[in-house]
């Protein structure tokens, strides 16, 4: 961890870069912060003078003239008027700027992440970027709200010094030994309790990722009856947090005290000082009031100083983490190449495409601050060659964790072989314009995301192009059509995750139609129909066919009717390209492949031959098939 | 959520939270005996101002340095007892009320688990966990700093009145005069804040899931290049956020201008009757200008009080947003002591005239009525929306039917204690979720006592043992965020072996191998088979492999059960719902 002093230099730097990026609305708080701050020194001067001028005389004489009286009265009220004005520049001013700040900030962010490459999403958990647009950027300017204050505040200190100067320097060195004192203590505060608020921070972090993964395994943890091993898991960790922000209070709840009393105590040494003064004749009443007057009401702004440091610390780190974020590096560029949008099959082609999945950090906490350097793990492919010739239908097939999907990614251009090419109709994918890319390719994930939006909005995503009659004529090969029409608002219900729950093979279908409204040149079915019944998927199979999308199609599949749609068959293993060819070849020669797809009949088989050996079969004897009629 | 917000009333809030946590009661007398001198303290110096004019400075012969150091000695031990009370009450409120907020959080993180929604609405799980963590800090700033300088600021506003009132009755009454309509100012634009924070806070869900869904669908905005349109999107959600934050602050800037103004009515009005209360002889110079110094000390509270009371807005609606939640009951409660176990042995299963919808809803099953017996394999197949899952849901006592009982070894399965039932009875869901550990670790999570090379041996037991020995570390392999360094198929036979090492003696399997390719599966099966031996297992299917191995099918259709019996007995009937499903089956899988 960063030292305290080097954090408060970070914490600084991002002030002075704010004040830059916001000059004017700064600029607005500051003079509203100082207007207000004048104001309050020339209150206790003019409370003074009147105590002085107008109060003292008018006792004494046991008379007052209306007009001094009432000039004294419309004085102080005009002092009042005038530093609401000041109020209102003072904290609008400091608001605006602090709300701006993190819009903009939120907007770079968000913007980043739609820029970096999916290879760096999958180095970030999830909850660290989301953070890093939330609670980050709102940490990094949490110091710029009583900024200004506290700006006004110094300029009001110094302005205090030089009128206290002018009107005793005795009385004046008292106030600048007052001042040095709350500050000195500010800075020993701000040093104390900014490792004690990070590692509050911290802890609230991991209560949060604790909570986050629990509700998200609600289902294991019920059905493993593990509700009270999490309660514990969580109670630990709430009870760290509980510690940590004790710790925080004893620092708080020591200094804030000590640092309201001081002024208190600077007022009784001026009442000390300034008799002996009084008696020797170098100051009035009237100075002396005005003079401890001050100190009192110097008392609450001075404490602006103090927020702005404390706060520092929690900035500088969150300003870092944004930066983490604005500066990653490893953008996938775009090419400028553009392919020929008429309507014909685009042709796919891999050539000895090596892949691995950047290392994941092991046991890297949701607080993470830096971000884990771009290592290479594991290779998942090794020199994948093949071709989805223009308009044929290829399956990929392979045993459970064998690389299928990655291929389907490679293929999309979500991520960058590590060695070798991928190219679409003859041309480097990586030179492809993305706009070209996107509208030649359409994937369709093996697990469905809906977007918080219109069923329309998640079909059409605004392509161009794409309109309604677009829509149902996806969504009916989609074999979506029947239950998007028995929607609340059909095409405008919204789904996801403010709106109507879908379940896991209508979310898959409604993916599947917004792949195919696009009117992609190339279709990647990533083991797309997993979560719809046989029945379904054949007729969602049907209609693809024999609605001749007029599409390439690379489908990733586990069933024999999905395959025998396909004009080809890529067999892989362990990320290798085991062979190529047609299914009848491929099951003639390679045996890995033919255990695979003859699995079923297989276990057919050994099911008849277990059945002749073992007659008569273990349910005939069974009580619950006489209960067969009673069931309907 | 907006519309939630404004049904309990503020107090009624604060009434029941204070109920809900009786750590924030415990010394709570000697906290307030501690504020008392805290604050009493505050007055020291306007009387100490008073005394040094009155007896110090403007006696006759010149200033009085002794009376003066005297009444500065004495302010001065008064200021030290002051800060040492604040000290002792400022620790005692934060440990108080930190212990008290770490109970919130855990007592609603129970109960969120124990209730249904988290499950059965997974895409609220995100606003869910701001119950234990926004919404409970939020509590947290007004309880530590909002609540005590309220409470200070109400005892430095009663104490100054009192000593105000000694000083001059009249003057006092000029005060409150020019305060009195601050009340009512605070009070309307306390109405329009609860409004404007509501709204503020609707528009951070809204940004959040926003941003969320850039992050979460990176993959989706990529393959179709949609970038531009999430862009807008998220501008769009932060500029509203941004000027609904800024709505909230005005509204709240000037509502706390009112105290300046007052102050500046207070002040002058105070000096022109002052001095006419001077010249008829009932003031003097040391006097009013205490008053004045007691002036700002009643102008302080009161503004300090309106910021709080702003703040206090939002402490509220976080805590009505825990509430809410704590007031669920759970649809589904344990029975507890009270409650029977499971008798020992293998477990038979009976659903007893049962039916099921959702609030609102249609009937998801309508009059299941069936007994599976002890130690059987049974698998339920039906088409998407059939109603299978809520079969295997009620079973395991996820949902409590709507009418009927179920039935486990002739005990209802709502008198069967949770410990007995979670232990004996295990569901693999469809979906494998994992959490961020090892493989290992998340095996473990059934059974915490396993060794690890019982752990290996289990893998083995199931025919895994070279899926095991492929992974880059074994089962020290860490899983990532959700088990996503594994691939679908993966994280299933991980969550299928989590279920084997729990041993129980009812096996529920939702779709528990959707994504692991044939041959694994057919193997599984296989060593499944074996190893269930002696205890009953429910499959819910929808690949028929697991329905032919199966000693008997249950086929579900639009919530009935239409029939049942072992598949070679079903299939004889092509014309039947089976009958359909399987020749559909054999076509998508057997060579055409």
């Amino acid at each position: 961890m960063l030292n305290s002093d080097r954090v408060l230099g970070k914490g600084f730097r991002v002030l002075g870069h704010s004040i830059r990026e916001q000059p004017r609305l700064f600029s607005i708080g500051v003079a509203g912060s100082v207007l207000f701050s004048v104001l309050i020194i020339a209150g206790a001067y003019i409370v003074g003078a009147i105590i002085g001028h107008v109060v003292v005389p008018a006792i004494d004489h046991r008379h007052v003239g209306v007009a001094a009286l009432a000039g004294g009265a419309g004085v102080i009220f005009g002092v009042s008027a005038a530093k609401v004005l000041g109020l209102f520049g003072r904290r609008l001013g400091a608001g605006a700027m602090q709300f701006r700040l993190q819009a903009t900030y939120r907007r770079r962010v968000t913007r980043r992440y739609l820029e970096l490459p999916l290879a760096w999403h999958h180095r970030n958990a999830t909850g660290t970027l989301l953070s890093n647009a939330n609670a980050d950027v709102e940490a990094a300017f949490y110091p710029i709200a009583p900024l200004p204050f506290a700006v006004g505040t110094v300029v009001m200190l110094f302005v205090a010094v030089a009128s206290l100067f002018f009107t005793d320097w005795v009385l004046a060195l008292v106030g600048v030994g007052v001042f040095l004192a709350l500050l000195g203590m500010n800075i020993v505060y701000s040093r104390l309790i900014s490792p004690r608020v990070s590692a509050a921070q911290r802890l609230r972090a991991e209560v949060s990722a604790v909570a986050h993964e629990s509700f998200d395994g609600a289902l294991v943890v019920k059905t493993m009856g593990r509700e009270g091993d999490e309660t514990q898991r969580f109670a630990a960790k709430a009870g760290e947090l509980r510690d940590a922000m004790i710790r925080v209070g004893r620092i708080r709840g020591l200094f804030d005290p000590a640092l309201d009393a001081l002024p208190s105590f600077g007022t009784l040494t001026v009442l000390l000082v300034g008799a002996w003064r009084l008696r020797q004749g170098a100051i009035t009443v009237a100075d002396l009031v005005s003079v401890a007057f001050l100190f009192t009401v110097l008392a609450f702004p001075v404490r602006a100083i103090g927020w702005v440091l404390a706060e520092l610390p929690r900035s500088a780190v969150g300003w870092e983490r944004v930066q983490n974020v604005l500066t990653a590096t490893g953008d996938m560029a775009y090419g400028e190449a553009e392919l020929a949008a008429d309507p014909k099959p685009a042709t796919l082609r891999f050539e000895n495409v090596d892949f691995a999945y950047a290392a994941t950090v092991p046991g890297r906490g949701p607080s993470g601050t830096s971000e884990p350097a771009p290592s290479l793990g594991q290779p998942v492919l090794h020199g994948v060659t093949f071709e989805v010739p223009a308009g044929r239908t290829v399956a990929l097939v392979g045993p459970t964790g064998s690389g299928k999907s990655t291929i389907a990614s490679l293929a999309a251009r979500l991520v960058d072989p590590t060695a070798g090419s991928v190219y679409l109709d003859g041309v480097d994918v990586s030179d492809l314009a993305h706009e070209s890319l996107a509208a030649t390719v359409a994937l369709v994930p093996q697990v469905p995301f809906v977007f918080d939006d219109t069923v329309r909005g998640n079909i059409t995503l605004d392509r161009p192009g794409v309109d309604d009659a677009g829509a149902w004529a996806a969504l009916r090969v989609a074999q979506a059509e029947s239950f998007v029409s028995a929607l609340p608002q059909g095409l405008d219900t919204t789904v996801g995750e403010r709106g109507t729950s879908l379940s896991g093979g209508q979310r898959q279908r409604l993916t599947l139609a917004r792949a195919l409204a696009g009117g992609p040149r190339l279709l990647i079915l990533d083991d797309a129909t997993s979560a719809v019944d046989p029945r379904v998927e054949a007729a969602i199979l049907s209609s693809l066919r024999d609605g001749g999308a007029g599409a390439s199609v690379l489908v990733v599949a586990y069933r024999r009717a999905t395959i025998a749609l396909a004009d080809e068959v890529v067999y892989v293993e362990h990320g290798r390209v085991v062979a190529h060819g047609t299914h009848a070849e491929l099951l003639a020669t390679v045996p890995g492949y033919a255990d695979l797809v003859t699995a079923y009949e297989k276990a057919d088989a050994e099911r008849e031959r277990e059945k002749a050996y073992d007659e008569p079969p273990a349910n005939s004897n069974n009580p619950s098939a006489t209960n067969n009629k009673g069931i309907s | 959520m907006t519309t939630a917000v404004s049904q309990a009333s503020t107090w009624s809030t604060l009434r029941r939270g204070l109920a809900m946590s009786p750590e924030l009661r415990s010394g709570l007398a000697g906290t307030l005996v501690l504020a008392f001198f805290a604050t009493a303290g505050r007055v020291a110096v306007p009387i100490a101002v008073q005394r040094g004019i009155d007896h110090g400075l403007l006696v006759q012969g010149g200033p009085d340095l002794g009376a003066i150091a005297g009444v500065v000695a004495v302010t001065a031990l008064v200021l030290l007892v002051t800060m040492i009370s604040a000290y002792l009450m400022n620790v005692r409120l934060y440990t108080v009320s930190e212990t008290a907020l770490a109970g919130i959080r855990t007592r609603t993180f129970r109960h969120i688990h124990d209730l249904s929604m988290l499950h059965q609405q997974s895409e609220r799980r995100g606003s869910l966990v701001s119950r234990v963590t926004g919404d409970v800090d939020q509590m947290s700033q007004f309880l530590q700093w909002g609540g005590v300088i309220l409470l200070v600021s109400l005892g430095q506003l009663t104490i100054t009145t009192v000593v105000m009132a000694t000083y001059s009755w009249q003057l006092t009454l000029v005060v409150y005069a020019a305060f009195a309509p601050v009340v009512f100012v605070i009070r309307h634009f306390q109405k329009r804040l609860t409004v404007a924070y509501g709204v503020v806070r609707a528009h951070v869900g809204t940004m959040l899931a926003a941003i969320s869904e850039s992050v979460v669908g990176a993959a989706v905005i990529r393959a179709y290049g949609v970038r531009r349109r999430t862009e807008s999107r998220l501008d769009a959600a932060i500029e509203d956020n941004r000027r609904a934050q800024f709505t909230a602050l005005r509204t709240s800037v000037t509502s706390f201008t009112a105290g300046e103004w007052a102050s500046g009515l207070a002040t002058a009005a105070v000096v022109v009757v002052g001095v006419l209360l001077g010249i008829g002889g009932h003031l003097t110079v040391g006097q009013l200008t205490a008053f004045l110094f007691l002036v700002t000390l009643f102008v302080q509270p009161v503004q300090i009080a309106t910021e709080v009371l702003n703040e206090a807005q939002n402490a509220i609606a976080g805590w009505r947003r825990v509430l809410d939640v704590l007031d669920q009951a759970p649809d589904v409660a344990d029975p507890g002591e009270a409650g029977l176990d499971l008798p020992p042995g293998p477990i038979d299963v009976r659903f007893s005239h049962v039916r099921f919808a959702y609030p609102g809803g249609p009937e998801v099953l309508s009059d299941v009525d069936l007994a599976i017996p002890a130690q059987i394999r049974v698998a339920v197949v039906g088409e998407t929306g059939s109603g299978k899952t809520t079969f295997a849901k009620l079973l395991t006592r996820l949902m409590d039917p709507t009418s009927g009982q179920v039935l486990l070894s002739g005990v209802a399965l709502t008198d069967v204690r949770f410990a007995s039932l979670r232990r004996r009875v295990v569901m693999v869901p469809q979906d494998g979720f994992l959490f961020d550990a090892s493989v290992a670790d998340n095996v473990r999570f059934a059974r915490p006592d396993i060794s690890d090379e019982d752990l290996y041996l289990a893998f083995a037991e199931l025919g895994l043992a070279d899926w095991v020995d492929g992974l880059v570390e074994g089962l020290s392999t860490q899983v990532g965020e959700r088990g996503e360094a594994l691939s679908v198929g993966e994280r299933q036979l991980v969550a299928l072996a989590r279920a084997y090492v729990a041993d129980p003696d009812l096996l529920v399997l939702d779709e528990a191998t959707s994504a692991v390719d044939p041959a694994t599966e057919v193997r599984l099966q296989r060593t499944l088979d074996a190893v269930t031996r002696g205890r009953t297992t429910i499959a819910i299917a929808h690949r028929l492999s697991t329905a032919q191995a199966a000693d008997e099918v249950l086929v579900v259709d639009r919530g009935r059960v239409v029939q049942r019996g072992p598949h070679d007995e079903l299939v004889r009937d092509p014309e039947s719902v089976y009958g359909r499903l399987y020749a559909s089956w054999l076509e998508q899988t057997r060579a055409s």
